[in-house]
């Protein structure tokens, strides 16, 4: 059995790994305002996908942050933040898009070679037909390492948090189910910085035990529902 | 009979406490969705109803607009940034973008196994959907309509009493031709509708 690996992924790119129940994924910032905007699908259903509306109001919040569990549309609990340098990951803005890329100028691969601009938009959809999934498959994502706060108001403004992380920032995921994760590290959409140079992501598998999740497991004393996402993902493999 | 629109009325239609609806409407036209006894939560998806894979995008709306809630002038968006609809009239004020759908299983998650079998806009959606051949996949994170789920500046989230009232409307025009899918949500475990699910009229117009 492999102890586990590390994998660097570069700014602007996309990537997807199979993530085997109760492994980790620890995704490292290299830079300052990096950004790994991910989708999460059950491996054995990719019907079952993330679903962050059922994840944020179970758990009474609109923010992603430790020990809070990531929900599948079905009940079950996917992959639980186990830790972070980071009290705030944003689920509610989505991935960036081409028209995101205007302000950069014109890119093409015969000009740019490796470094044309993408959409994190772009990439996922790629990334997401190599497994036979498509647009359909798309939905909110989480942009681990970015903080887009609501303002208190009537209409509940939102903003941009220049420079949340920086390099060495860190978020770790275990896995509840086995999954299918697919990521793109292409800048937030609001972030506003003039200049295209997305910071790459560090992400360092590790093996781990997919046995029964402790009693005293932060994730299972979080809150009831969290727990009981996670009691439905350990049931559902009886 | 005597206003234009009343002569290009579409449709006209109660939607009975926990059941749905789905139709279409044309570009132009206009669908007004009445709260008929006040705080009901009307659970809404949007399709291209020429291209369903291009459906209401709830994080694209979101960020276009800079803002969470849904009001007069919210563009709703889709998954290619299309504009789809644009909320024209509203006398509730505010509506709910980030508290998505009601399921069985989210509901045995968030208030315990005794839910697992209460009725769930999920399987409304779903058998709407299937008679325009859609399926799970295509099902996303909606909006809900007159619904309160405040959010706060330190990333908390709760739903709360509703902020509509009886005779409360919102009214829709379409920017494309839209297919519209409606689950008039059964939910029975929070405040949000006072515990107490009530029909709501769905008012349409070709333009
Ligand atoms: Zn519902």
């Amino acid at each position: 059995m492999t102890e586990g690996y590390r994998h660097d992924v570069p700014g602007g790119a996309a990537w997807s790994l199979t993530l085997r129940r109760g492994s980790t994924l620890r995704l490292e910032a290299l830079g300052t305002d990096a950004v790994a905007s991910m989708l999460l699908f059950a491996a054995a259903n990719p019907g079952e996908r993330l679903n962050v509306p059922d994840t944020l109001k179970a758990q009474m919040s609109a923010r992603i942050t430790p020990p809070m569990v990531l929900m599948s549309d079905l009940g079950r609990a996917l992959a639980s933040v186990t830790g972070s340098s980071l009290d705030w990951h944003d689920a509610i803005t989505g991935h960036s898009i081409d028209a995101d890329l205007d302000r950069f100028g014109p890119s093409d691969y015969g000009r740019d070679r490796n470094g044309w601009r993408r959409s994190a938009r772009s990439l996922l959809l790629d990334e997401l037909y190599v497994h036979g999934l498509g647009e359909r498959d798309l939905h909110a994502c989480v942009n681990f390492f970015a903080k887009v706060a609501p303002a208190s108001g009537e209409r509940a403004a939102l903003a941009y948090a220049p420079g949340h992380a920086g390099t060495g920032d860190w978020v770790r995921l275990r896995a509840e189910l086995d999954l299918l994760v697919v990521l793109a590290t292409a800048p937030h959409p609001l972030d506003p910085a003039p200049h295209w140079d997305p910071a790459p992501v560090r992400a360092d598998v590790a093996a781990g035990e997919p046995g029964p999740i402790p009693a005293d497991d932060p994730s299972m004393t979080f809150r009831a529902e969290s727990a009981r996402a996670l009691a439905a993902a350990e049931r559902s493999l009886l | 009979m005597t206003g234009t629109r009343e002569t290009l009325r579409l449709l006209d239609v109660t939607v009975a406490a926990g059941d749905g609806w789905i139709g279409e409407i044309p570009a132009g036209g206009r669908l007004r969705i009445v709260d008929l006894h006040g705080n009901q939560a009307v659970d809404t998806l949007i399709y291209d109803a020429r291209d369903t894979a291009n459906r209401y995008s709830a994080v694209d709306t979101v960020r276009a607009q800079g803002a969470v809630y849904l009001t007069t002038g919210s563009v709703l968006r889709s998954v290619r940034h299309d504009p789809l609809a644009t909320i024209v009239d509203d006398t509730c004020g505010r509506h709910d973008t980030l508290g998505g759908a009601c399921a069985k299983e989210s509901n045995v998650v968030r208030y315990g196994e005794h839910t697992r079998h209460q009725h769930a806009c999920r399987a409304t959606f779903l058998r709407y959907a299937v008679t325009y051949g859609l399926d799970k996949r295509d099902l996303t994170h909606n909006i809900n309509f007159f619904m309160n789920v405040p959010v706060t500046p330190d990333g908390g989230l709760t739903f709360a009493d509703g902020v509509s009232a009886p005779g409360k409307h919102v009214e829709l025009r379409a920017e494309r031709d839209i297919l519209v899918l409606i689950s008039n949500c059964p939910q029975l475990n929070n405040p949000c509708n006072g515990y107490d699910p009530t029909p709501v009229r769905l008012l349409g117009w070709a333009r």
